[in-house]
């Protein structure tokens, strides 16, 4: 199995990132704070004020490690990259098949299977777990609209359907996700999803888990030489990276919104970590973004069995699992593309 | 070439999509080759032998480097490859420096008859002729991978016993082959 490679996340204002022999040096006021070896990094994600030298970019650009800079709250700002990965044709094919309705139509049907059967796994799995603290009942009817949404999933069906279904499907899980939390449950109440600000506390940690994800699926697919930016589900707007999005939606349930609501479930995360500002905007302090990261470090590291393939990996690792299977798909060598369905 | 004789997936993979996994063997190797690279050229007893020479025939469309060629007193250019590992069943190694041969020829114009393999496991020496057999070959898998890398295509695993070895089985994934419909069905039973 290929290593699952950490990503260094900076958040210290005035950073400053050099290439050190093998090596990325963190220097803050002049210190050296930290030598992590360049071989063992997947990505560098920078937070805000921090910069890097073009040696490290250059040096980062030659081992395939993404750097991502986004502002102190997590608003993606740019990405480095090294020359694009892998081959052509098989870009030629993701347009080709992005450009036929029918087979743009195939690729979303996948991914939704994807996104809402993993919706449905983590509805189940909290009713289960916690029978006694939740309405297991709220939870069980909701999963069983998302079940019915699921089998209506019919090969053939055009795009215009599958979003339909989609969107009951979205409606179904977000209008029981208040009953997710067992703990907080008044200062971390979720009153639909708002992004854009995010206006609670809950939604201000869903978008940050969001932008974290996305930084990691848009990796995976440059690494197998797919194009980001051309998705399926998530059709051409510029500037949007239509492809990750699509990817991101079976991880979504699994990685993100489950880690969110475990992080308020079992106290790891307080109220008092977030401050509302005069427009409503949520965000959170920097006490709390380093938990909150190194919480999701901590996540992609555990190992699970991977349904379709039936290899052990990191968590961390089936974005780009998935990603070299979208690619199969594309170059004919499945018959349509298996989602990570998580159990 | 011994990439496409291995198997014509794996060297798809690293020659069309540039795939480039490093596992122990290859680190192994890479290691290996370095040290051999690095002597640079010494003369001993008469003869010259330079490392690292890099090589290339305008004729089959090959270019790489060569670990060892000694040159004889009269300059006539014998190639000695190192392997990590021990002789296999299979002739690669022998296609892979017949290749060499055969630029050494068409770089110096001499005809080269022999080079010798040396395997790092057994500490052994195998010496090859060059015989029109091993030649014709070459020639052909030379073209074969001509033929692969501007098809652009990169052709379904075949899983075999070989997977075992190879450094791209994390990227080529050989066991994904099963359907997917019958997995989609799956997803929302129970
Ligand atoms: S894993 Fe097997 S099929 Fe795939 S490239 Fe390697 S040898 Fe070829």
């Amino acid at each position: 199995m290929k290593h699952y490679l950490n990503t260094l996340y900076v958040t210290t204002q005035g950073a400053y990132l050099a290439k050190d022999g093998e090596c990325v040096l963190v220097r803050v006021e002049g210190e050296d704070r930290l030598r992590l070896p360049i071989h063992g990094l997947g990505g560098i994600v920078c937070f805000g004020q921090v910069s890097c030298s073009p040696f490290l970019l250059g040096h980062c650009a030659e081992n395939g490690v993404g750097v991502s800079f986004l502002t102190e709250r997590g608003r993606f700002l740019a990405r480095v990259q090294g020359p694009v990965s892998g081959n052509v044709l098989l870009r030629r094919e993701q347009y080709r098949r992005a450009d036929d309705p029918a087979a743009s139509a195939a690729a979303a049907r996948c991914l939704l299977t994807g996104k809402i059967a993993n919706c449905r796994a983590v509805l189940l799995r909290t009713a289960r777990d916690h029978e006694d603290k939740v309405n297991a009942g709220a939870l069980r009817g909701a999963a069983e609209r998302l079940t019915d949404c699921g089998r209506r999933l019919d090969p053939g069906l055009p795009l215009d359907v599958l979003r339909g279904i989609e969107g009951e499907a979205g409606n179904a899980y977000f209008e029981v996700f208040d009953h997710l939390l067992t703990n907080q449950k008044e200062e971390f109440r979720f009153s639909g999803r708002s992004r854009r600000p995010p206006l609670d506390r809950i939604n201000c940690l869903l978008s940050f888990f969001y932008v974290l994800l996305a930084h990691d699926v848009r990796s995976a697919l440059e690494s197998v030489g797919l194009d980001p930016a051309v998705g399926f589900l998530h059709r051409d707007r510029p500037g949007r990276p239509g492809l990750a999005l699509d990817l991101m939606e079976e991880f979504r349930p699994v990685l993100a919104d489950r880690l969110a609501l475990s992080l308020v479930n079992l106290g790891q995360v307080q109220a008092r970590g977030f401050r509302v500002e005069e427009n409503g905007a949520v965000r959170m302090d920097d006490d709390t973004r380093k938990a909150v990261l190194v919480a999701y470090q901590k996540r992609k590291q555990e190992e699970m069995r991977h349904p379709f393939l039936d290899e052990k990996a990191p968590l961390g690792l089936m974005p780009y699992l998935q990603a070299l299977l979208f690619a199969r798909w594309l170059r004919g060598d499945l018959d349509g593309y298996p989602p990570f369905l998580w159990r | 070439m011994q990439h496409l004789l291995f198997c014509p997936r794996q060297c798809a993979l690293i020659h069309v999509e540039r795939q480039w996994e490093e596992n122990r063997f290859t680190a192994e190797g890479r290691v290996a080759h370095e040290k051999v690279h690095e002597a640079g050229s010494e003369t001993r007893g008469g003869r010259r032998i330079v490392s690292g020479l890099p090589l290339r025939s305008l004729r089959l469309g090959l270019s790489g480097q060569a670990d060892v060629v000694e040159f004889e007193a009269d300059g006539a250019p014998f190639p000695v490859e190192h392997k990590r590992g021990r002789a296999k069943e299979e002739d690669w190694d022998r296609v892979q420096l017949c290749a060499q041969a055969l630029c050494l020829e068409e770089m110096t114009g001499r005809t080269v008859e022999r080079g010798a393999l040396f395997y790092g496991k057994t500490r052994r020496r195998e010496d090859v002729f060059f015989d029109a057999d091993l030649r014709r070959r070459t020639e052909e898998t030379a073209a074969r991978l001509h033929e692969l890398v501007e098809s652009g295509r990169t052709p379904s695993p075949e899983p075999s016993g070989r997977c075992r070895n190879c450094s791209l089985a994390s990227v080529c994934l050989p066991g994904a082959r099963r359907p997917v419909e019958p997995y989609l069905r799956k997803a929302f039973d129970e």
